[in-house]
């Protein structure tokens, strides 16, 4: 034994309290979830799961407005999803009494779809909205869940077209 | 009143369990999801793209995108006639409003893009601090209280699918809209597609369409030589796509 052992006990009382203030640390600082799945906190998937919803999707609409659902069942549009024209509506869908969903413009909203393009499919429906229409409302025409004009009975379709 | 030693003895189990509470997060959203019984991916029909930009601004609306950063766009290819290794290649605005005229010589086509849930992502491998993970079922996210920031991952995808949020100054991307899927839910993008171009789709269900699809369809992935087993199938794609 040599002389100066106190030296060597206070050296390691040191480094025992430095290691047990890293644990008390690390157990503190680290998130309880880090290391759940892999090397990141898995307590974030929960979190990234959690947040709410803002398209409410097609089934809930049915729901209610069933009377659209038959009437989309006899057009081409049956496979466009109600949230595709009328936007995100998953406030409304909580609460349809106060949220309504905003008006509507088809001017704008069906060119999005069927203005000619090259770069579309050949054989989807397109027009060049400014010779087809002249600028008027599609909807003065068409009825949009039942876009073919023959088998439409839509209200002021046959008067606006003469 | 005096903060005794026999208070604060009192009162330390009390914050023990406080912070037990904290480090615990917010409880599980969806009990009945079990991430084990999912592998996400998504199906692009490229041949049913119109190029309306629906899916774009329904994304940008369902998860606060902000403006102009896409976590989705779609991208419109002109292949003039003899060049096919150069496509030009354009998305104003991520396509959101739609697109101009197109040429009328060569091909032209629409492609949408997204994250593509790569199950061996190069972005989460460079994240210096685990901010950025592959989940058990199969979809990228992004701890935005762990992200520094650094961009690491921004320069490591290879389909410049990440960018930084200027608000939060996180990276940020799309989660597959993680949100909805954990609820039976189908994407945002998926939802409001009009022409079903685009489809979400579970690579563990086998009841999934996708199955029947994958038999009878030649899909391919964007870069393959990446060997990132990107999971985002593209049917109908042209060769000059990149």
């Amino acid at each position: 034994m040599f002389k100066d052992t106190e030296h060597l006990v206070r050296l390691a009382v040191v480094m025992a309290i430095a290691l047990a203030l890293f644990a008390a640390l690390r157990t503190a600082l680290v998130p309880r979830s880090f290391g759940q799945y892999g090397h990141y906190r898995g307590a974030a998937i929960a979190e990234t799961a959690a947040r709410p919803i803002a398209f409410a999707g097609h089934d809930v609409c049915e729901g209610c407005h069933t009377d659209v659902v038959d009437q989309k069942k006899q057009g081409r549009h049956v496979v466009v999803p109600c949230e595709a024209c009328h936007g995100a509506l998953a406030k409304h869908a909580d609460d349809p009494a106060t949220v309504k969903p905003p008006k509507l413009d088809t001017a704008v909203l069906c060119a999005r779809c069927h203005e000619a393009n090259s770069a579309k499919p050949k054989g989807f429906p397109q027009v060049v909205t400014a010779d087809h229409s002249g600028g008027v409302a599609c909807n003065t025409c068409h009825q949009p869940h039942r876009p073919k004009i023959e088998d439409s009975p839509a209200k002021p379709a046959t008067e606006a077209r003469k | 009143m005096d903060f005794t030693r026999r208070r604060l003895l009192l009162l330390l189990p009390a914050a023990a369990v406080a912070w037990k509470f904290v480090l615990a997060g917010t409880p599980e959203a969806s009990p009945n999801y079990k991430l084990s019984e999912h592998w996400w991916s998504m199906l692009i029909d490229i041949p049913k793209c119109i190029g309306c930009g629906s899916c774009v601004r329904a994304c940008a609306q369902e998860n606060d995108v902000p403006e102009g950063f896409y976590r989705t766009w779609v991208e419109r290819y002109h292949v003039a006639d003899w060049k096919i290794e150069r496509p030009e290649v354009e998305s104003p605005d991520g396509g959101k409003q739609g697109f101009p005229p197109s040429e009328s010589d060569g091909k032209n086509f629409f492609v949408p893009k997204l994250c593509n849930q790569c199950a061996d992502s190069p972005c989460t491998q460079v994240c210096p601090v685990g901010a950025t993970f592959v989940t058990p079922d199969g979809v990228v996210l992004v701890d935005k209280t762990y992200c520094l920031g650094c961009r690491y991952c921004v320069q490591a995808c290879p389909y410049g699918c990440r960018f930084i949020n200027p608000k939060t100054q996180t990276a940020e991307k799309c989660s597959l809209c993680y949100h909805r899927i954990t609820k039976g839910l189908t994407t945002a993008c998926c939802e409001v597609c009009p022409t079903g171009a685009r489809q979400l789709a579970d690579l563990k269900n086998p009841q999934d369409p996708i199955h029947a699809f994958l038999k009878t369809h030649t899909v391919q992935v964007l870069k393959p030589h990446m060997a990132t087993q990107a999971k985002v199938f593209y049917n109908g794609m042209d060769g000059s796509v990149r």
